[in-house]
């Protein structure tokens, strides 16, 4: 069973056991515009929690995108690296940004549910 | 390019309510708030003016009208040659040339239009440095020029391959005019000064209109479904590919037009030896300039890779180590190009077209070659 929970940082979390798959959510995009560029973490490297993990660009701006939970990168979306333009079409499926084995699913508690996260964005 | 201003003390357009009702993201631009997008966003609002018509909202601009007090023309013209390093009095009645307000020390305290109307100057100046132009013209010009500020005119741009007819409807000897050709003319009746010229690379117009009419005006060329409006992110990305200069990143007070590499914007009877040489600010360092070389240089910059190079990147002569050689001035990307393009300021040295040198994007150093500018061909129809 998969839970999808979200940041105030307007990120999403798809979480199955101990893995989280992360992506920015359609209000973010809404928010960016047309994406030209993403740039992926490494797989492997260990992010800490609110660290930049992942950069999209829009055709005016960079922003960052922070990991919501400290872990390992598991695997990356090497169709998204390919096409950032998925983010606009597709932000919370096809372009999924990277998938993490987190370390403490104690950090989850203060994320936000999908009625909550439509709250914060309202 | 964002100013942050107090949201409430911002200024309006005459075409502020339209831009509302067309859905545009309204964000606060030189004391204006103004449309960075419509719902069609920024990548379909500059492809759309490459292939097709844009509609632009300038009225931000400063337009300026300069009447010689003795009624001829070519007194004003050489009043402002006081102020500019360009040839104001061999600007023909009908014609316009682009122009800078230099400082003393050779630096550029804004770029401009200027159009002989016949009679009189019009000049067309940015909105960051409309207050600071209009004050610098009045304290020097005064004495041979009314300064009149044409604060209840609106502008409208109209760009792209389909601007031609868009407006031949509205106007029948809009075809006609040339590049940098500037006149009053008739719009759908109205009475308006029309350039050809624009800010995007591409064909088009520049339409100077009274502030009642600015919305009738822009809703009768938007009814041409070939017309979209364009907001100022697609207008970045545009004059960005076009190489053209942005005021206050790309060019500024220490900047020099040789520096700028805007060589081409000074007239050889300015320069030394010229008919009129000199008599301008900063003449003694931007003819030593021209007579010996900057140190330094605006170029343009491709990057290699897909990242956009932004402004504020550092720029370097090597992968790894050394001190940073210049800055990029202006960068995003280009949606014609469908790549990234920079501009930035590096040692003459390293100037040459091919040049070699790496960009600092968020720690790494990135390849990037100093390229011919305009990055996209222009359509100009001289």
């Amino acid at each position: 069973m998969t839970t999808t929970l979200y940041t105030s940082d307007h990120e999403w979390l798809a979480i199955k056991g101990d893995v989280a798959t992360v992506g920015i959510t359609d209000y973010a995009q809404q928010q960016l515009g047309d994406v030209v560029f993403v740039e992926l973490p490494k797989v492997g490297r260990t992010l800490k929690k609110a660290e930049a993990a992942a950069v999209v660009e829009s055709v005016k701006a960079a922003s960052d995108v922070y990991a919501p939970v400290t872990g390992e990168v598991l695997e990356t979306n090497a169709e998204l690296a390919a096409e950032p333009a998925l983010v606009n079409s597709d932000a919370q499926g096809k372009a999924w940004f990277f998938k993490i084995k987190m370390a403490d699913k104690g950090e989850l508690g203060g994320l936000m549910d999908e009625a909550a996260y439509k709250a914060h964005t309202a | 390019m964002l100013a942050h201003d107090d949201q409430d003390s911002l200024k309006r357009t005459p075409l502020h309510g339209l831009h509302v009702s067309l859905g545009g993201k309204m964000v606060p631009f030189a004391g204006y708030d103004m449309p960075v997008q419509y719902p069609a966003g920024v990548l379909k609002e500059h492809l759309h003016t490459r292939a097709s018509a844009g509609l632009f909202d300038v009225s931000h601009m400063g337009q300026i009208a300069l009447r010689p007090k003795s009624g001829r023309v070519e007194d004003a013209a050489r009043a402002l040659e006081r102020l500019v390093p360009q040839d104001i009095v061999a600007i023909a009645p009908g014609r316009q040339r682009y122009a800078q307000f230099t400082n003393a020390d050779g630096g550029i305290l804004d770029d401009l239009m200027v159009a002989n109307f016949g009679d009189h100057l019009f000049l067309v100046v940015n909105a960051a440095c409309k207050d600071a132009d209009e004050a610098h013209l009045r304290a020097n010009l005064s004495g041979d020029c009314v300064i009149d500020s044409l604060t209840d005119r609106a502008l409208i741009a109209l760009q792209g391959p389909k601007a031609e007819a868009a407006l031949a409807k509205l106007c029948v000897e809009a075809p006609a005019m040339k590049f940098m050709d500037s006149d009053p003319r008739k719009v759908a009746g109205l009475d308006c000064f029309v350039s050809r010229s624009g800010y995007t690379g591409e064909d088009g117009f520049e339409i100077s209109v009274p502030a009642a009419d600015a919305e009738r005006l822009a809703k009768t060329l938007l009814e041409n479904t070939d017309v979209l409006p364009i907001g100022l992110g697609a207008r970045d990305s545009l004059r960005l590919e076009a190489g053209l200069c942005l005021y206050g990143h790309d060019i500024d007070t220490t900047t020099t037009p040789v520096e700028a590499a805007l060589e081409w914007s000074v007239q050889k009877s300015r320069r030394s030896g010229g008919a009129r040489a000199g008599g301008f600010p900063g003449a003694e360092k931007i003819l030593a300039h021209f007579d010996n070389g900057a140190a330094r240089r605006r170029v343009g910059l491709l990057a290699q890779g897909r990242a956009p190079v932004r402004e504020g990147a550092r720029l370097f002569a090597d992968s790894a180590g050394g001190e940073p050689i210049g800055q990029v001035t202006s960068g995003g990307f280009g949606p014609s190009l469908n790549a990234p393009v920079a501009m930035g300021y590096v040692p003459t040295a390293s100037s040459a077209l091919g040049t070699q040198l790496f960009a600092e994007v968020r720690g790494q150093r990135l390849p990037v070659a100093v390229a011919a500018m305009p990055f996209v061909k222009n359509t100009y129809k001289r």
